[in-house]
C-alpha cells in the first residue's frame, strides 16, 4: 500500500512539474520528426532524417569535423591517391557492428560494390554513382576504384557513404537493413515502426571515434507531422527536442525561460533561376542580360532575410553556398537599387516593364515578396504556387521564364554538388552557355584543388555577370529543445545525438 | 430481393473501378511521379533512375492496367516510398483508422442519440436549446482547429491527455471527441426530426391510448422507427471517418491510414494511394449498400429503385 501510495504521489509530482525531468531519469531523449521517413537503410532514401539516423546508426570511412571542415580518419586510419581513379584506404583493426560482426576489408568491398552497382537501385544516385567498384588488398586495406577522376570523392566518403556489415547486408538487404539496421555508429537501434517511430541506444562498443563517445542512454524519435502538435508536446514534456522550427513558432518559444532556441544556418541557399536560353519562347524577356540584371538590381535581399527568414541567414551573391569549396565571393554584385532596375528594362526595350510568369513550390512568402520586387520595378507576374514534382517536371519539359527555386546541397560541402548540378547542359540548365558548363567540367574532374578552384571562379564569375541566377539569400533552422538538455548544432542541419548531453 | 442486391453490387463494383481509374489518372497529372517520389535533393540522375525502375516511362494506360492486373490476383505490389509490400503497410495503418472510426461513430452515436430523444421530447426546452447550440459549433468547428483547443486544454493546461501517438487508450480520447464530434450534428438533428414526427403520428397515440408506459411508448415504438434513416446515416458518416480522418491522425500523430493516403499522394506513391483508394471506396460502397439494402428492407417502395 505504502508502494502504491508513493508512486502515485510520484505520478502527482510527476503531472505538476511536467514530465521533463522524468525522462532525464529515465535516461531518454524524446524527439520528433516532421516527415515520415521512408527506409532507415541510408542508401535508399532521400530525406534529411534519414542523414539525422545514418550518423548516428552508422560510419563512414572518413569524418569531416563539422565545425573546422578538416577531414580525419573514422574506419579508415589513413587514406592515399595511389592514381587519379585509385584511393588506398588502411582500416581501424578494432571496430565491431553492432551485432557482433568485424568489421574489415571484406565490409568496405561489400558495401562499395553493392550501392555502385546501379542495377542494386540505391535511391540517391549521385552519392554513390562515382564508384566503380572496390577491392581487398588485405584484410585491413581496401582500394576504391572509381570511374573517373572525381575530387569531392573525400568529401562523399565522410558524408553519405557508410559501411555495412558484409555478411548481414547480404542476408537482409535493403529492406531487412531498414527494419532492423545494423551499423558500427555510436547509436545501434532496437526498434523501427516504418515511418513512425525508432529508438537508439548507446552502443556500449563504439569505437574511438572523431564523432566521440555517445552520452545520452536513449534516443526515441517519434514522427509528429503537426508543428503546433509538437510544440504542445514541448510544453507538456513529451518530447525534449525539435528541430525546423518555423521562425515565428520560434521566437514565440524563446520568450520562455523553459527553453532553449538555437538558430543556425543551413547549406540550402535560395535563389531566382531565368530563362536566359529561351526555353519558354525566343523572344522571352530573360534572354537578354539587361533584363537579367535589372531583376537582380530589383530584389532587396537584405530586407527578405532581415523581415522573413531572420535567424542565422545571411545574403547571398554567388551561386553556391559560401563554405562549399570552390564557391567563389569575389564575383559582380547587384546592389538593391529600384531605379538602376527600371532603366535597365528600358535600355533593353521594356521602359514600361512586361508581364510574366512566376513559379515556386515552397515558402509561399518569400515567394510573394520576390514576386513584388518585382512588380514594383514595372515586371508584373502571373503568380503560380506549384507542387514541387509538378513544377520539377514543367522545368524539365519546357521550361519556366522565371521560378523561385532552393538547393541544399545534401550538405556535401562542394561547389559541385550545388552549381555542376545546373549548369552542364541537365534538365534543369536555364542558361545552356558551354563556357559554364566546360568550365565545371574540368573544375569537376581535377584533382589539383588550384585548377579546381580556379575553374569554379572562373563560372560563378560567368554566372553572376550574367546573372543567369539571382541568389538571394541562405536558410536557417530553429532548434528548441528544453533546460535538460545540452546540444550546439552545426551549421549543416544534421542533428548529432553524439554530441548531446545532459544539463 | 436477390436481384435487387445483385444490380446494386455489380453497380458498386463499377463505382469502385472508375474510382481507381480516375485516381490512377489524376496522379500523373499532378506532377511527375519519379520527381516526386526522388525528392527535393534529387539530381537529373537519380530522377532518370527512379523512371527508369518504375517504368514510369511507359504508357500510362498500360502501366494502370499492369497494376489491375496484379491487383486483381490480390498483389497490391511494394510502396514505392517505404520499399514495403502495400498490404503489410496497410493493414497497420487500417488497425488504426478503424479503432478511430469506430470509437468516433459510437461517440457520435451515443452523444447525439439520447440527445436528440431529449429534444423531441420536450421541443424547445432549454436542453433543445443546448441540443441545437451543440450541433451548430460541430458543424461550425474546423477540425484542426477543435483538435488544437483540445490540445491546449487537456495536454497542455490541465496535462491530463498525451497531445500525439497510438501508445495507449488515452491517447485515443481527444481524436474520437473530434472526429465523432464532426459527424454528431447530423446524427441528432436526424434523431430530434424523426422522433418529433413519429410522436405526433396516429400509432404513438393509440399506443398510448391502450396505456402503454411513457418509457415503453418512447423506446419500444417511437425510437425504433425514428432511428431507421438514422442507422443508414451513421453508415455513410462510418464511411467518411474511416476515409477521411486525415486532419486528426494529422494532428494527433496517429499514422493511420487516411494520414497514410494524404502523404502518398505528395510521394506520387502510385501502389499505395491507388490501394487505398480501393480500400476507401470498398468502405464507401459496403457501407452505402448495407444500408440501401437495409432501407429497402425496411421500405419495399425503394426495392424498384
Amino acid at each position: 500500500m505504502r508502494k502504491v501510495l508513493k508512486s502515485t504521489a510520484a505520478v502527482l509530482a510527476m503531472t505538476v512539474a511536467g514530465a521533463a525531468s522524468a525522462d532525464k531519469a529515465n535516461d531518454t531523449l524524446n524527439v520528433a520528426f516532421t516527415k515520415e521517413l521512408e527506409n532507415v537503410d541510408s542508401y535508399f532514401n532521400s530525406s534529411r532524417e534519414g542523414v539525422v539516423l545514418q550518423r548516428a546508426i552508422w560510419d563512414g570511412l572518413i569524418y569531416r569535423d563539422p565545425d573546422t571542415n578538416e577531414y580525419e580518419g573514422n574506419l579508415a586510419t589513413e587514406w592515399n591517391w595511389i592514381d587519379d581513379v585509385t584511393l588506398e584506404l588502411k582500416l581501424r583493426e578494432d571496430v565491431t557492428f553492432h551485432n557482433g560482426e568485424k568489421f574489415n576489408a571484406d565490409d568496405v568491398v561489400y558495401t562499395v560494390n553493392y550501392v555502385a552497382d546501379e542495377a542494386n537501385g540505391a535511391k540517391t544516385q549521385r552519392n554513390v554513382n562515382w564508384m566503380k567498384s572496390a577491392e581487398k588488398v588485405d584484410d585491413y586495406t581496401v582500394r576504391i576504384i572509381l570511374k573517373e577522376p572525381f575530387p569531392a570523392a573525400i568529401e562523399f566518403l565522410s558524408g553519405p557513404v557508410s559501411m555495412y556489415p558484409d555478411e548481414y547486408y547480404a542476408k537482409v538487404g535493403p529492406t531487412g537493413m531498414g527494419l532492423e539496421p545494423v551499423g558500427t555508429g555510436p547509436y545501434k537501434v532496437t526498434e523501427v515502426v516504418p515511418g513512425q517511430h525508432f529508438v537508439l541506444e548507446k552502443y556500449e562498443g563504439y569505437h574511438d571515434s572523431p564523432k566521440g563517445q555517445p552520452s545520452i542512454g536513449k534516443i526515441d524519435i517519434r514522427t509528429v507531422p503537426d508543428v503546433n502538435t509538437q510544440l504542445a508536446e514541448m510544453f507538456n514534456g513529451a518530447l525534449d527536442l525539435i528541430w525546423q522550427v518555423p521562425a515565428d513558432q520560434a521566437e514565440k518559444m524563446a520568450q520562455l525561460d523553459q527553453f532553449n532556441v538555437v538558430n543556425e544556418s543551413t547549406m540550402r541557399i535560395g535563389y531566382l533561376t531565368l530563362d536566359a536560353a529561351g526555353r519558354t519562347g525566343e523572344d522571352n524577356p530573360f534572354t537578354k542580360q539587361k533584363v537579367r540584371q535589372a531583376v537582380a538590381h530589383a530584389i532587396d535581399s537584405q530586407t527578405l532575410v532581415d523581415a522573413l527568414l531572420k535567424g542565422k541567414s545571411k545574403v547571398v551573391k554567388s551561386a553556391c553556398f559560401p563554405s562549399q569549396f570552390g564557391c567563389e565571393q569575389e564575383v559582380t554584385t547587384y546592389d538593391y537599387d529600384p531605379e538602376k532596375a527600371k532603366a535597365l528594362l528600358a535600355e533593353a526595350g521594356y521602359p514600361d516593364g512586361f508581364t510574366t510568369e512566376f513559379y515556386a513550390y515552397r515558402d509561399r512568402d518569400y515567394a510573394e515578396a520576390i514576386a513584388n520586387f518585382l512588380n514594383a520595378v514595372g515586371i508584373e507576374t502571373e503568380f503560380n504556387m506549384l507542387q514541387y514534382s509538378a513544377l520539377r517536371e514543367l522545368r524539365a519539359s519546357e521550361g519556366t521564364p522565371v521560378s523561385f527555386q532552393t538547393w541544399g546541397s545534401y550538405s556535401i560541402n562542394d561547389t559541385s554538388a550545388i552549381t555542376s548540378q545546373f549548369f552542364k547542359f541537365g534538365d534543369l540548365d536555364d542558361a545552356r552557355d558551354p563556357e559554364v558548363r566546360d568550365a565545371l567540367a574540368i573544375a569537376d574532374s581535377s584533382t589539383d584543388p588550384e585548377v579546381r578552384k580556379e575553374n569554379y571562379s572562373k563560372a560563378l564569375k560567368m554566372i553572376a555577370d550574367n546573372a543567369y541566377w539571382v541568389p538571394m539569400f541562405s536558410y536557417n533552422t530553429n532548434y528548441v529543445f528544453n533546460n535538460d538538455v545540452s546540444y550546439t548544432p552545426t551549421p549543416d542541419e544534421v542533428l548529432r545525438f553524439t554530441t548531446m548531453t545532459w544539463n | 430481393m436477390l436481384q435487387f442486391i445483385l444490380k446494386r453490387l455489380g453497380l458498386a463494383l463499377l463505382v469502385a473501378l472508375t474510382v481507381s481509374f480516375i485516381s490512377f489518372i489524376l496522379l500523373f497529372l499532378s506532377g511527375d511521379p519519379a520527381s516526386a517520389l526522388a525528392g527535393e535533393s534529387a539530381t537529373d540522375q537519380d530522377v532518370a533512375a527512379i523512371r527508369e525502375l518504375y517504368g514510369f516511362d511507359r504508357p500510362m494506360l498500360v502501366q494502370y492496367a499492369s497494376w489491375l492486373f496484379d491487383a486483381l490476383r490480390g498483389d497490391f505490389g511494394e510502396s514505392y516510398y517505404f520499399r514495403l509490400p502495400v498490404a503489410s503497410l496497410l493493414a497497420e495503418r487500417l488497425q488504426v483508422t478503424m479503432l478511430l472510426g469506430l470509437c468516433g461513430i459510437s461517440f457520435a452515436l451515443l452523444t447525439a442519440v439520447p440527445l436528440g430523444v431529449v429534444a423531441a421530447i420536450r421541443p424547445n426546452s432549454m436542453i433543445d436549446r443546448f441540443a441545437l447550440f451543440l450541433s451548430v459549433a460541430g458543424q461550425a468547428l474546423p477540425s484542426f482547429w477543435f483538435g488544437l483547443i483540445l490540445i491546449v486544454a487537456f495536454s497542455i493546461k490541465l496535462q491530463w491527455l498525451p497531445a500525439s501517438g497510438t501508445a495507449t487508450w488515452k491517447h485515443f480520447i481527444m481524436p474520437t471527441i473530434v472526429l465523432g464530434y464532426y459527424a454528431m450534428p447530423a446524427i441528432m438533428r436526424l434523431t430530434r426530426g424523426g422522433m418529433l414526427e413519429v410522436l405526433s403520428s396516429d400509432y404513438i397515440r393509440t399506443a398510448r391510448a391502450k396505456g402503454a408506459s411513457e418509457g415503453r411508448v418512447m423506446f419500444k415504438h417511437a425510437l425504433r422507427n425514428a432511428i431507421i434513416p438514422v442507422v443508414s446515416l451513421a453508415a455513410v458518416q462510418m464511411g467518411f471517418m474511416l476515409g477521411g480522418s486525415i486532419v486528426v491522425e494529422s494532428i494527433f500523430a496517429l499514422h493511420g491510414a487516411g494520414y497514410l493516403a494524404w502523404e502518398s499522394i505528395a510521394r506520387n506513391d502510385l501502389p499505395t494511394v491507388q490501394a487505398l483508394i480501393l480500400v476507401f471506396s470498398m468502405f464507401y460502397i459496403v457501407f452505402t449498400f448495407l444500408a440501401d439494402v437495409l432501407n429497402a428492407w425496411l421500405d419495399p417502395r425503394m426495392r424498384a429503385g
